[in-house]
């Protein structure tokens, strides 16, 4: 896959996973863009690759954050009597 | 190898604040986010890990409800699911829909559909019955283990960890068993984009609760649906004295 590829499904997954975002979707969009605008003058393939993996490690973390958000919240609704 | 069923319900997304009717007959979906149960959730990707381990050969998902609830089968698809059944339920029909009735159907389709399995999640968030897995094993006369939160499956026998009262137990069954998924059964994975696009090839088959021969008419009417009490606001008092004669008022101390 060419990297602009990747930059371009990084930002899809990224966009796709905003949809859930707790301070809404818009927010976290006009984030997201910001963060890709303020890279897209990198052109170093390196560098560009370090980035990538940066919008991976997000991806996860954004995942994580969200089960963790879920798993608290039922916790707290079904479990709270210890 | 073992085939399993998996039981996912379209419910009010976790994340949402509830509102009543102003009819008091139930509570506002139109135009609010819904999502799959995540108790059941729980239950799909156990049963995927059991076939990401080649414990199992298929997964079948399985949704009582109106035409959305395909959503949540497609989610259940994206998750890794091989196939979903919609059983459709719309209107009046759905707003009387009781586990007795889907436990019916859950039995019918695990015996058409030759199941070793059948997983769902212990209840659902929207009504909290807790217990459609109890009425499905009872339906089909197999061994149930509900609120599992650990899994290991033999050839022939299962050993589930429960959760209860103060504790866990474990118990030992035969196959086929139902099984309800506790909380702390796993981490669900997140359905990803690629995901969700590859899951739209996977086939989804329609059915009516006539076609598998149960009979959904209602069991109940719904007579009024209520907000839970809100907690009335405190007041600032000046001094000790108005404390014990507010306390003595409202009878908290003699």
């Amino acid at each position: 896959m060419s990297q602009r590829s990747q930059v371009v499904n990084l930002y899809k997954t990224l966009l796709h996973l905003g949809k859930d975002y707790p301070s809404g979707y818009e927010y976290f969009r006009v984030r997201l863009h910001n963060a890709f605008m303020k890279n897209k003058d990198v052109t170093d393939p390196e560098k560009i690759k370090k980035l990538i993996g940066h919008g991976e490690y997000i991806v996860k973390e954004i995942e994580a954050l969200y089960m963790l958000k879920k798993y608290r919240t039922l916790k707290r609704r079904y479990y709270n009597n210890n | 190898m073992a085939r399993v069923l998996v039981g996912v319900k379209r419910v009010i997304d976790y994340a949402v604040k509830i509102r009543v009717k102003p009819d008091k007959k139930g509570v506002v979906t139109d135009g609010v986010k819904h999502s799959m149960n995540p108790f059941d959730e729980i239950a799909v990707e156990e049963a995927v890990r059991m076939k990401e381990k080649k414990l199992v050969s298929e997964i079948i998902a399985v949704s009582c409800g109106p035409v959305q609830s395909q959503e949540v089968i497609r989610t259940a698809l994206a998750m890794g699911v091989d196939k979903g059944i919609h059983v459709e339920v719309s209107g009046p029909e759905y707003e009387t829909l009781q586990p007795i009735h889907v436990s019916k159907i859950l039995a019918k389709i695990a015996q058409n559909e030759k199941v070793d399995l059948v997983i769902v999640g212990k209840q659902a968030i929207d009504d909290d019955s807790n217990q459609t897995a109890q009425m499905t094993a009872a339906v089909l006369d197999w061994p149930q283990a509900t609120f599992a939160s650990k899994i290991e499956k033999g050839d022939k026998e299962l050993t589930v960890t429960r959760e209860v009262d103060g504790g866990l137990e474990t118990i030992k069954c035969k196959i086929p068993a139902v099984i309800s998924a506790d909380l702390r059964l796993n981490e669900p994975r997140y359905a990803t984009l690629p995901n969700i696009m590859k899951a739209k090839k996977k086939p989804i088959t329609k059915v009516t609760p006539k076609d598998l021969g149960v009979d959904i008419s209602p069991r109940i009417e719904i007579l009024s649906v209520e907000d839970p009490p809100v907690r009335q606001a405190g007041v600032i008092l000046p001094d000790v004295d108005a404390l014990v004669t507010k306390l003595k008022e409202g009878g908290h101390v003699p």
